[in-house]
């Protein structure tokens, strides 16, 4: 069959040091039926609840922006997170440099643009905030938590 | 005819293309014919305007006008702060707007 | 009032450098418009009609004087001397270049003020009640609620590209001074049986386009859980509000289409997960807050005025307010001079209204959604001396909540997306009723106008709304009876055919003397409207 998804070559960015997963990549509805896929693809109409009996089989969810203005991916990656799935969260699609930070607060720990970001503006763009105001998917302290140690 | 305006990217005033360059003048604006997209579309990708898009209007005694209200008070300036109306389109009175 | 901390401060100077270097890459070209339109936006950065428009955020709607002098300040060295109030409390410039718009943010954070997420498809500037911390009949002051959803709502990473923009606002009286109803949320915060303070939910209200009263959807939110529910009601709408059109992307149209009670059960059903996942800020946050919002060292003083001059007798009559402490009042600023543009001020107005906030009012200001600025806590002592000052910089208009204190948008004569104008309507309007005399007899009566179906101008909660359209390249108004945007809430409905400008005008004048002929005791036009229906209006209008 063939692979909807995006190979390791085309990450440009990955912040896990285990070995990028390389292989078939399917359709939410695919997964669900299939018990042996490791990797599946979220489109933004996708429920990503329905993922989550078999989230200890897979290794890679990658999560598909078409626009960079359809945020629902945003939501599908921190419920992901939330129900404790730690493999690869891979943002694919229309991802541009003042999303990154986001994605990476929601969940996202590899990026694979469509269109190749400038490496300078991109370390830039994630490194440009030094707090946050609210608890999401990754493990940094509010503000309010730092205020009330 | 047909006229072209946008915005200057970088202090986002109204300007109209006088088939060289981008005026502060709509009484500049030339006649595009059928070229308008292709002007539009190389313009905007140079960044020597924001947001153009084409519009139709009509030379008259006064000088050009377009077609709109909405691209005479674009022309003009604001009809409540006639003491900021873009010179250079001023001759005109505000009837000329309305 | 709040004051920012390290953190908030490191958080604004952060955006500013983000918002200058995405503005150089949008110079660069590095960024195409469509790329940068977002952005730009969600720093309060349109392209209008004939400029860029900055928006400024003023959360809640308070300010103090050292911000209203800056923003003053900024008018006269980026922009063309003045600036326009909006109806979400907030203050917009004009005329402003892209080139500068990164230095004015940097102005603004020397301040503690901002720009941030004043536009976009994200969560808008929180707004409140005015008369928060003055008024005498809330429950407690909002204030602190509100800067705890402001924290939350900044930069959220979840909710930055939501369907549609998303406004909430928060009060904690019965009187509605902030039309909550038609917000995407509105809370209300109140006690329960129990005697414990919590918030009330009322989800999918809002104007535009297809104007919809929010319906509750939740009576009690324990106060430790109020994020963690604003985030459920969020997700639920990040996750399924239409995307496939911009015009029924807000939440109020996802609330409608799957009805309240299915958009309740799968609130409750993610907040009961999100319940487990920890997200609510420490309730000592809410703590550290409040003091901020404290009493002012309230005096005992005199309590009524010397009414021999009757200009000012008049002005105290109707700008000001009763207030929980009776030596105090809460002073209206109107700016809606007799023929002038609703919501505009002067660089100098601004300095000179921080001034007198300073003198007279505990160095704080708010913006109301009608337009005009409040000083919250006014001494009954000091009233003659402020309105001698105000009198003299043209801000003395005595006409709160008259048919002269009109809301309008800025139209066609600044936005892009307008069919019509709004402004000359305002001054006309405001200047025949000045003529006319009717205007104290008149008493309560909200005109609203639009000039477009978006409606800025608030035409659908207007006891008069009127709505600009474009009639085949013409400017045509709509006009609509029988709004209120207060608690009690209602839409107003369309007479009828539209008018040209004259028309309308004249069409205003007939309603209100049907009104006149008609009311019993007491009546405000909305009341007899309401008794006596459409009928006699339309009759009056068409026959």
């Amino acid at each position: 069959m063939t692979d909807l998804g995006t190979s390791p070559d085309e990450v440009q960015f990955r912040f896990r040091d285990d070995e990028p997963a390389d292989h078939g990549t399917v359709t939410v509805d695919a997964c669900c039926d299939q018990t042996n896929a490791t990797a599946v693809r979220i489109e933004p109409g996708d429920d990503a609840r329905v993922l989550l009996p078999f989230l200890d089989r897979l290794a890679l969810v990658e999560v598909n922006f078409p626009s960079f203005g359809d945020g629902r991916g945003y939501s599908a990656a921190r419920i992901l997170r939330e129900a404790g799935y730690d493999g690869e969260l891979r943002a694919v699609g229309d991802v541009l440099i003042d999303q990154l930070s986001h994605m990476r607060r929601c969940g996202f720990d590899a990026f694979a643009p469509d269109k190749p970001l400038d490496e300078g503006d991109a370390r830039r763009a994630l490194e440009g905030f030094g707090n946050v105001y609210q608890s999401a998917a990754d493990a940094r302290k509010t503000i309010q938590e730092l205020r009330h140690e | 005819m047909n006229i072209l305006t946008g915005n200057d990217l970088k202090t986002g005033e109204v300007v109209w293309w006088d088939g060289q360059n981008w005026s502060l003048s709509v009484h500049d604006a030339v006649d595009v014919g059928d070229m308008g997209e292709q002007i539009l579309a190389a313009e905007e990708a140079a960044r020597r305007v924001n947001v153009p898009y084409a519009l139709v209007a009509s030379r008259t005694e006064e000088g050009v006008r377009p077609a709109h209200i909405k691209d005479r008070v674009r022309a003009l300036g604001p009809t409540v702060r006639r003491d900021l109306a873009v010179p250079t389109a001023s001759k005109t009175g505000w009837d000329w707007v309305i | 009032m709040y004051q920012y901390d390290q953190y908030d401060q490191a958080m604004v100077d952060a955006r500013v450098e983000e918002f200058r270097d995405q503005a150089q890459r949008r110079l660069d070209g590095k960024l195409t418009e469509d790329q940068f339109k977002p952005l730009r936006l969600m720093n309060g950065l349109y392209l209008q009609l004939h400029a860029y428009m900055l928006r400024v955020a003023i959360p809640y709607g308070t300010l103090n004087s050292r911000q209203m002098t800056a923003l003053g300040d900024i008018a006269d060295k980026y922009d063309r001397g003045y600036g326009h109030f909006t109806t979400r409390q907030n203050l917009q410039y004009n005329w402003i270049k892209l080139e500068d718009a990164a230095d004015i943010l940097a102005d603004l954070s020397k301040v503690e003020m901002h720009a941030i997420q004043t536009s976009g498809n994200c969560i808008r500037n929180i707004s409140s009640d005015h008369f928060a911390g003055a008024a005498h009949d809330e429950l407690i002051d909002p204030r602190p609620y509100a800067e705890l959803l402001r924290q939350w709502s900044s930069f959220h990473p979840e909710f930055t590209y939501l369907p549609r923009k998303f406004k909430i606002a928060v009060i904690a009286a019965e009187t509605d001074r902030a039309a909550m109803r038609l917000h995407d949320i509105g809370i209300q915060i109140v006690k329960n049986d129990a005697g414990e303070i919590g918030a009330s939910f009322y989800v999918g209200g809002g104007m535009g386009r297809t104007p919809m009263i929010a319906p509750q959807i939740r009576e009690f939110v324990p106060l430790d859980q109020l994020v963690t529910y604003a985030e459920a009601c969020l997700r639920v709408y990040n996750r399924y509000g239409r995307r496939d059109n911009k015009y029924k992307a807000r939440i109020k149209i996802l609330v409608h289409e799957m009805g309240a009670e299915e958009y309740t059960r799968q609130v409750e059903e993610e907040f009961a997960h999100l319940l487990e996942q920890g997200v609510e800020p420490p309730l000592a946050e809410l703590e550290r807050i409040k003091p901020f919002f404290a009493d002012p060292a309230f005096e005992d003083g005199p309590k009524s005025v010397d009414r021999s001059d009757p200009d000012f007798a008049l002005w105290v009559d109707r700008n000001t307010v009763r207030h929980k402490h009776d030596s105090y009042v809460s002073a209206v600023i109107s700016l809606k001079p007799v023929g002038g543009i609703p919501g505009d001020a002067t660089g100098d107005q601004m300095r000179l209204m921080a001034k007198l906030a300073k003198q007279y009012s505990f160095d704080e200001l708010r913006v109301m959604h009608t337009q005009n600025i409040v000083l919250p806590h006014v001494k009954i002592a000091d009233l003659h001396a402020l309105w001698t000052e105000l009198e003299a910089a043209d801000l003395g208009a005595p006409n709160l909540d008259t048919i002269e204190d009109i809301i309008a948008c800025p139209g066609l004569d600044y936005c892009a997306l307008a069919n019509a104008r709004s402004i000359p309507l305002a001054q006309r309007i405001s200047e025949n009723f000045a003529k006319n005399g009717r205007t104290e007899e008149l008493g309560q009566l909200k005109l609203k106008i639009s000039g477009c179906i978006n409606a800025c101008g608030h035409h659908h909660a207007g006891h008069i709304g009127i709505l600009g359209v474009d009639k085949k390249g013409t400017e045509n108004y709509q006009l609509s009876l029988g709004g209120s945007e207060a608690e009690d809430v209602s839409l107003a409905k369309i007479t009828g055919p539209g008018f040209d400008e004259d028309g309308v005008i004249k069409a205003v004048e007939t309603v209100t003397d049907v009104y006149l002929e008609a009311r019993e005791d007491g009546e405000r036009f909305l009341d007899t409207y309401r008794r006596i229906g459409m009928t006699p209006f339309k009759e009056a209008l068409y026959d």
